[in-house]
């Protein structure tokens, strides 16, 4: 399967990416990853771009990280149309204090924009 | 925490504080009390009502389901928080919690230097009977004699009766930009 990975620079990523690689050196998939520009977040996307690459050449995964500009939410799904992708992984949220399940605004906006099936990743 | 929630200058309150006792819309005596720790006895009164709490109103993920997670859920809020039960002869059928915003919740000194997370459920058989309510307003009550400042929850945007509800105690919109519609409250 080709999938799409869409990484933001929060922990919330770094699981998505730890399961996302689990998942694809179980099944094989043909993984694309891609960080997006979200300047609040905890990792600058240079920062998350080495992060990623470092552990996918760590799990034997031979992928480029590619970087994306501009609103996160629309260039992730515009770049998943263009790429005939069978998947797009995204992180599935955090959890309050509470423990509430909190969907930011890139996931709401994937989830109503993207053509393709997405998947959260809990 | 990630992100700053915005609060009105504008103290609400006063609230009325725990214990109380009234009579809800249906003509039952309900009592109001904020269990000083919640002991063995409480917690599995806790246990039982959420046990028996209809899952098509669970918001967020919470409350969760079956037995042993929703023990492990209250066993995780419950002791850092701060509680109001709403009892019909002595069984739970109403709960208010507020769960401190913090990493280490047990190095906040003062509980104003923090936000703290508010929820509150009622069991289907005691909901539109008033005492939503009269639990919110207890807890805030509560909240505000030990210490509490500043309040907040996020409760589904198409949920209307709940915002209606949170909105007339006091909380205001703020944060939109996600799924949930957060709200907040700062107390006198």
């Amino acid at each position: 399967m080709k999938v799409l990975l869409g990484l933001a620079g929060s922990d919330e990523s770094i699981k998505t990416l730890r399961r996302t690689i689990e998942r694809t050196s179980d099944v094989g998939d043909d993984l694309t990853v891609v960080v997006v520009d979200k300047p609040e977040s905890k990792r600058s996307q240079e920062e998350m771009r080495e992060q990623a690459t470092k552990l996918l050449t760590e799990a034997g995964i031979e992928t480029e990280v590619k970087t994306l500009e501009g609103d996160p939410g629309s260039a992730l799904v515009n770049f998943s149309e263009q790429g005939e992708f069978d998947q797009l992984v995204i992180g599935g949220g955090t959890v309050s204090p509470m423990g509430k399940i909190r969907l930011g605004p890139i996931a709401e906006f994937v989830l109503l924009n993207a053509p393709t099936t997405v998947k959260l990743v809990r | 925490m990630e992100r700053t929630r915005e609060y009105s200058d504008e103290p609400s309150g006063p609230f009325p504080k725990p214990p109380g006792s009234f009579e809800d819309g249906d003509g039952r005596t309900i009592d109001l009390r904020a269990p000083g720790e919640v002991d063995d006895e409480v917690l599995e009164n806790l246990v039982g009502m959420y046990d028996a709490f209809d899952p098509v109103d669970r918001a967020q993920g919470i409350p969760p389901t079956g037995e042993e997670r929703i023990r492990n859920w209250l066993e995780s809020i419950v002791d850092i928080g701060v509680n109001v039960i709403a009892s019909h002869d002595g069984d739970a059928v109403g709960h208010a919690t507020l769960v401190p915003d913090a990493d280490d919740p047990a190095d906040v000194d003062d509980p104003a230097d923090i936000e703290w997370e508010l929820a509150i459920f009622v069991l289907q058989d005691y909901q539109r009977a008033g005492i939503g309510t009269q639990l919110l307003e207890h807890l805030l009550g509560h909240a505000s004699d030990v210490g509490i400042g500043r309040v907040w929850l996020t409760v589904e945007r198409w949920n209307g009766p709940a915002i209606a509800l949170y909105e007339r105690v006091g909380f205001d919109q703020t944060g939109s930009e996600s799924f949930e519609q957060e709200m907040t409250i700062r107390l006198e």
